[in-house]
C-alpha cells in the first residue's frame, strides 16, 4: 500500500542529499529523506584502525555491511569478481547519515575556473569525452560560499593566487602549523611555490554549537570524537528535521523510481528498517546516491516508456565514472618530523593543477593525513621487504621520520570506464547490483607522473634522505571521490541531466550528488557537490512556487 | 512458558552434566577457531613475519590471538584458508627439511618461507591452491595484529605503539590556538 504522498522524496543523506532536502524542506516542502545506512553519532567514533572508512580490514564501519551488499567488478583482463563493501575493488563510499561527510578527511576545496572549461582549456583527447561543464565557477560562486558557511570550513586560501575569485574569505581560522606543515611550507616557499592553509570542513575554533578540532591521530576515515568535522549529519540534516517538514527513514533502501505513462516520476518504491516494500508517492523525486549507486538506481527503473532505464535514452547513465589519480611521493627524514598533532592534510599548492607543459591537468598537492602504525606498516618501499626483521626495523627508525605528500590529480573521463547493472548479480533485497568496468586514460597517468616528481622534488628541498613515488595504476578509480556518472549538459544526446541537475526527459526527477559532475577537478569534490546541491535546491524551490513541477 | 516437572528437570539436568564430558573427550584447544597444532605452526609462521628482537614481535603481541578471533569474526571467509594453508606449510617444511616447520631452526624456516612468497613451494595442499596468496594473507593479517588496534585481540598491551613512542590513549586538550594572528598559523 501506498504512503501518504509528499512532495519531494530525497535518496540518499549524503554531501548533496542532505543540502537538498534542508533546502527544499525549508522553503517549506514537505520531504522524505531517504538513508539505506544508519544514523551514527560522534559516541559512535571507536578510533579503529582496522575498522573505518579507508582501512576496512575488519569491516566498513559506517556501512554499507558486506553480508547485504554486493558488486561486481571487472578487472582490467576482464575478468569479474564479486566483491564486498570491505573489499577495496568495491569502490564504496560510507552508507550512513552524512554520507561520506560523516568519516571523510573533510577537504573543502572549490574547484579552479579551468575545472569547468577542459575542453576548451585542453582541446578534444582521444578516447575521451572530456568536455566543458555547462555551467562556470560563476555560476558555482555563490553556492560555494553558503557551502563554506553553512557547513562550516576553516583556513586560508589567501596566499593561494590560483583559487578562482571569492567574495567572502573562510568563516575559520586554519590550524596552528604541526611540524612537518612548518616544513613543507618553508621549503615550497624557498622553491618560489604558493603554500597555503586548505579549506577544511573542519571547526578550529567553536562553531555552530560545535566544539574545536583537538588534534587527535584518527581523522580521516573515522568519525570525529568531538564531532569537530563539519559534514550535512551535523549541519543541515538536523535543520531539515527542525524545520518541521521533512521525515528521515534510516536503513531504507530504493528499489526503483516509479513512473506513470505520461513519463512523469510518481514516487519511489523502497524496502524498509523490516524489508518490507514500500510506495513514497511524490511530486519530485531527487536521486543523491553517489555516482555508484544513483545510476543503478536509474538503470534499475525500468518501464515502458523507458526500457533501458530513467534518463538513459542515449545510453549515458554510468558512463565516465571517475574519480582521482592520487599521485604524491614520500619522503624520509634524519630528524623526527612528527609531533602527534593531527590531523595532517593541512598544508596544500595549487601550483600543479593546471598548466602543466603539454599535459592535462594535474591536482593539488597536500600533505597527507596523519599514518597510523598499521597504515605506516602497509607502505611498500623500494629496496625494503614487506614483512621479517628488515621490515620491523624500517617502521621502528622511520615511523616518525616521514613525510608524505599526495594529491588527487584529475582524471581524464573515458566513455567506457562505467557503472552498468549487473545482469545476474543480485543483493539481499533481489534488487540487480552496481557492476563496474573500465580503465583509466593513460593521459591522466603521464599527468601523475609529472605530480609525482614534483611532490618529490618538494620533499628533497625539505631535506628528505630517501624518497619514493607513490603513482596510481592503471585500473578504475572511483570510491570516495567517485564521481560523473550521470553527466550535467546542455546536449541532451550527450548527457544526462541539464545544467539544473534535472534529467532530461522527466522533468520531475533530479540527480545531486558527484554523479553530474562533467569533470572532477583536482581537487577532493565534497565542497563541489555541496555547492550544486544548493545551485540545484534553488532552481527546485524557484520551480515549485511557480508551477509545482506540473507543467 | 512451559511449566516444567520434576522428572523433565531431572532429565533436562542430566544432559547438562553430560555435554560437558562428551566435549572434554575431545583434544582440548584453547583457541576458537585454530587447533593446538595448527595454532603452534601459525605461531612460528608469525613469529618470522614479525621477529622479537630488541622490542616484543608477533608472539609477544599476541597476534595468533587476533587471526584465530577473527577467523571466527571478520574473517572466517578464511577460515578454510587457514586450515589447509597451515597443512601445506607443514607440507614444504617436511620436504625441504624433514621437520614440521614449528620445529625448524630460524634460518630453515626463513628458507620455508622464501619459497612459500614465491610460490614455488613443494607440498600436496599447494597443488590446489597458491603458496604465496596464503603466505599474502598471513602477513597482512600478522601486521594487522602487530600494528592495529589492541581492541581485535592483537597488539597486546599496546607493544607495538610503545616500539614506535605512540602514546595510547592520546594526550587531549592539544590543540595549541594562537588566536592572536587570525588567519596565519603558529
Amino acid at each position: 500500500m501506498a504512503l501518504k504522498k509528499v512532495n519531494a522524496v530525497v535518496i540518499g543523506a549524503g554531501a548533496g542529499g542532505g543540502i537538498v532536502a534542508k533546502e527544499l524542506a525549508v522553503a517549506g516542502l514537505s520531504v522524505v529523506l531517504l538513508e539505506r545506512g544508519k544514523w551514527y553519532t560522534p559516541f559512535d567514533c571507536r578510533k579503529d584502525d582496522l575498522r573505518n572508512q579507508r582501512v576496512p580490514a575488519l569491516g566498513s564501519a559506517f556501512g554499507p555491511d558486506d553480508d547485504r551488499y554486493v558488486r561486481v567488478f571487472v578487472d582490467a583482463k576482464g575478468e569479474e569478481h564479486l566483491v564486498r563493501p570491505s573489499d577495496g575493488d568495491y569502490h564504496n563510499n560510507a552508507a550512513c547519515v552524512g554520507g561520506g561527510t560523516f568519516s571523510y578527511g573533510a577537504l573543502a576545496w572549490r574547484y579552479m575556473e579551468k575545472d569547468f572549461r577542459m575542453r576548451s582549456t585542453y582541446g578534444a583527447v582521444e578516447g575521451s569525452t572530456l568536455e566543458d561543464w555547462p555551467i562556470s565557477y560563476n555560476d558555482l560562486e555563490p553556492y560555494y560560499e553558503k557551502a563554506e558557511w553553512e557547513i562550516g570550513v576553516s583556513g586560508d586560501d589567501s596566499n593561494n593566487p590560483f583559487k578562482g575569485p571569492r567574495k567572502k574569505p573562510l568563516p575559520m581560522p586554519p590550524l596552528p602549523a604541526a611540524r612537518e606543515n612548518q616544513i613543507l611550507r618553508d621549503t615550497a616557499e624557498l622553491l618560489g611555490l604558493h603554500p597555503f592553509d586548505a579549506p577544511t570542513a573542519r571547526n578550529t575554533v567553536p562553531y555552530n554549537g560545535r566544539g574545536a578540532c583537538m588534534r587527535c591521530r584518527w581523522c580521516v576515515g573515522f568519525a570525529c570524537e568531538v564531532d569537530a568535522k563539519c559534514g550535512t549529519h551535523n549541519t543541515v540534516i538536523p535543520k531539515a528535521l527542525n524545520s518541521g517538514n521533512c521525515e528521515l527513514r534510516t536503513e531504507c533502501v530504493a528499489k526503483e523510481i516509479l513512473t506513470d505513462a505520461k513519463g512523469r516520476v510518481t514516487g519511489v518504491a523502497y524496502f524498509d528498517s523490516n524489508d518490507r516494500l514500500q510506495e513514497q508517492p511524490a511530486d519530485l523525486v531527487v536521486v543523491s546516491g553517489s555516482a555508484t549507486e544513483s545510476p543503478r538506481l536509474l538503470l534499475n527503473s525500468k518501464s515502458a516508456l523507458f526500457p533501458n532505464g530513467l534518463g538513459n535514452r542515449y545510453d549515458w547513465v554510468g558512463r565516465n565514472l571517475q574519480g582521482h589519480a592520487y599521485a604524491g611521493a614520500y619522503g624520509l627524514f634524519d630528524f623526527d618530523v612528527y609531533d602527534d598533532l593531527g590531523p595532517g592534510a593541512t598544508l596544500a599548492i595549487c601550483d600543479y593543477n593546471h598548466g602543466n607543459p603539454g599535459l592535462i591537468g594535474g591536482g593539488a598537492l597536500a600533505n597527507e593525513f596523519v599514518r597510523l602504525p598499521y597504515n605506516f606498516s602497509q607502505l611498500r618501499v623500494p629496496g625494503v621487504p614487506r614483512w621479517g626483521a628488515a621490515h620491523k626495523e624500517f617502521v621502528r627508525k622511520w615511523f616518525k621520520r616521514n613525510i608524505a605528500v599526495h594529491g588527487p590529480v584529475q582524471e581524464i573521463p573515458v566513455f567506457d570506464s562505467r557503472v552498468q547493472v549487473d545482469p545476474k548479480v543480485k543483493d539481499y533485497w533481489g534488487i540487480p547490483v552496481s557492476r563496474l568496468s573500465g580503465l583509466n586514460h593513460p593521459k591522466t597517468l603521464e599527468t601523475a607522473k609529472y605530480v609525482a616528481l614534483k611532490a618529490e622534488t618538494w620533499l628533497k628541498e625539505c631535506g628528505a634522505v630517501q624518497t619514493w613515488l607513490k603513482m596510481p595504476g592503471r585500473g578504475l578509480s572511483g570510491s570516495q571521490h567517485q564521481a560523473g556518472t550521470c553527466r550535467m549538459g546542455d546536449d541532451p544526446k550527450t548527457s544526462v541531466v541539464n545544467r539544473n541537475c534535472q534529467v532530461h526527459d522527466v522533468p520531475n526527477l533530479f540527480v545531486v550528488d558527484g554523479s553530474v559532475h562533467v569533470t572532477n577537478g583536482g581537487f577532493n569534490p565534497a565542497l563541489t557537490i555541496m555547492a550544486i546541491a544548493y545551485y540545484a535546491s534553488d532552481h527546485m524551490v524557484r520551480t515549485w512556487k511557480g508551477t509545482q513541477f506540473r507543467g | 512458558m512451559r511449566k516444567l516437572n520434576r522428572r523433565k528437570f531431572m532429565q533436562l539436568a542430566a544432559t547438562a552434566a553430560v555435554a560437558p564430558t562428551i566435549a572434554c573427550t575431545k583434544a582440548i584447544s584453547q583457541w576458537r577457531f585454530l587447533t593446538l597444532e595448527e595454532a603452534r605452526t601459525l605461531e612460528a609462521l608469525c613469529g618470522q613475519i614479525v621477529p622479537t628482537d630488541q622490542d616484543p614481535g608477533a608472539t609477544q603481541a599476541g597476534v595468533v590471538n587476533f587471526i584465530d578471533r577473527q577467523l571466527v569474526g571478520h574473517l572466517k571467509r578464511h577460515q578454510e584458508d587457514y586450515r589447509e594453508g597451515l597443512v601445506g606449510v607443514d607440507q614444504t617444511s617436511q620436504a625441504l627439511h624433514g621437520r614440521k616447520f614449528a620445529d625448524l631452526p630460524v634460518e630453515k624456516q626463513l628458507a620455508v618461507l622464501a619459497v612459500l612468497e614465491k610460490g614455488e613451494a613443494a607440498g600436496e595442499v599447494w597443488k590446489k591452491r597458491s603458496a604465496k596468496a596464503f603466505f599474502d594473507l598471513v602477513v597482512n593479517h600478522t601486521m594487522q595484529g602487530f600494528y592495529g588496534d589492541p581492541r581485535h585481540g592483537g597488539n597486546r598491551d599496546g607493544v607495538s605503539w610503545k616500539m614506535l613512542g605512540v602514546p595510547y590513549p592520546p594526550i587531549r586538550g592539544r590543540q595549541q590556538y594562537d588566536l592572536t594572528k587570525p588567519g596565519k598559523s603558529g
